[in-house]
């Protein structure tokens, strides 16, 4: 059994006017199906024990939760050690229904952004309204950074939460951190 | 820059987290079809100054096709429909025919 690392071992830059860390290890599902489906809902909450979020949101707690990425594909939120009997459990109840559940933790890296200034870094990167009436506590958004696809969601009110491909952990570890240099503070927000 | 509200997600985002694809509501003509329905199928298309119908996909969101109604010389984008119809609403149309009297594409009006 090999030793699972995340992709940049845990780096941390808290040095600028938001403080940008790669998440531990986070279990992460990918299941698709129809999300009106009961099974598929059931499915979806007893892995991560939440409710089904609505379009636009994520309901997560901890590192459990559940994010809502497109009309038919949840991604499912979850201890790192979880995640094959999760998986298990989720095609076991599946059955028949015409769904996928999948393990992709090993292909994604995640960040925190946090501190006063986490809009404006943020903000900065991707080309969403990141003014607190428009982008709120549980609100989650798949959009790019700079060139890169992302994910992410706000946990509270000055602490987003990003997920990215593993193969551009770099790159978006980098951005975040330039776009946090100390003195770079647009405070528009 | 195109600001274009996805039908199937709902983000309204700018060009940028899209990608175009092509001209909407093409007829596909392959094996067995004569060589001007094919060549037309392949080669011919509408390159209007005004009102255009376009096929875009939400690439940095939701990764869904899609339709759109927009103007190639404002940029103004009159509204986005479902990828999986072979016409725009007639709702659309008449949306676009309040902003651009007389427009036409096609065989539409
Ligand atoms: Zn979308």
């Amino acid at each position: 059994m090999s030793k699972a690392v995340t992709a940049l071992g845990g780096a941390v830059n808290a040095d600028g006017i938001a403080a940008i860390a790669e998440v531990p290890l986070q279990g992460m599902i990918t299941l698709r199906g129809d999300l009106a489906a009961s099974a598929v809902k059931a499915a979806a909450q007893s892995a991560a024990g939440v409710a089904v979020p609505g379009p636009g949101q994520a309901n997560c707690t901890g590192d459990s939760g559940l994010c809502w990425m497109s009309p038919d594909e949840l991604l499912v939120l979850c201890p790192y050690g979880d995640v094959s009997d999760h998986v298990q459990r989720m095609q076991d109840s599946l059955g028949d229904v015409h769904a996928l559940a999948v393990d992709v933790s090993d292909a994604r890296a995640s960040f925190t952004v946090t501190g006063p200034h986490a809009r404006d870094v943020m903000a900065k990167l991707a080309p969403v309204d990141f003014h607190p009436d428009a982008f709120q506590s549980g609100m989650f958004r798949r959009t790019r950074m700079a060139q890169v696809p992302v994910a992410f969601w706000m946990r509270d009110s000055d602490s987003f939460q990003i997920i990215c491909f593993r193969s551009q952990a770099r790159y978006v570890f980098d951005l975040l951190s330039v776009a946090a240099q100390n003195g770079s503070a647009v405070s528009i927000f | 820059m195109l600001i274009l509200t996805c039908p199937c997600c709902g983000v309204t985002g700018e060009e940028t987290e899209f990608h175009a694809g092509g001209e909407a509501h093409l007829t596909r003509f392959g094996p067995g079809s004569t060589d001007d329905d094919f060549e037309s199928y392949l080669f011919m298309r509408e390159n209007p100054k005004g009102v255009h119908f376009e096929r875009w996909r939400h690439v940095y969101g939701c990764g869904k096709w899609f339709h759109a109604a927009r103007c190639t010389t404002t940029l103004e984008v009159f509204g986005t429909y479902p990828a999986q119809t072979l016409a725009p609403p007639q709702e659309l149309c008449d949306a676009i025919s309040a902003k651009r009297p007389g427009w036409s594409w096609r065989a539409l009006s």
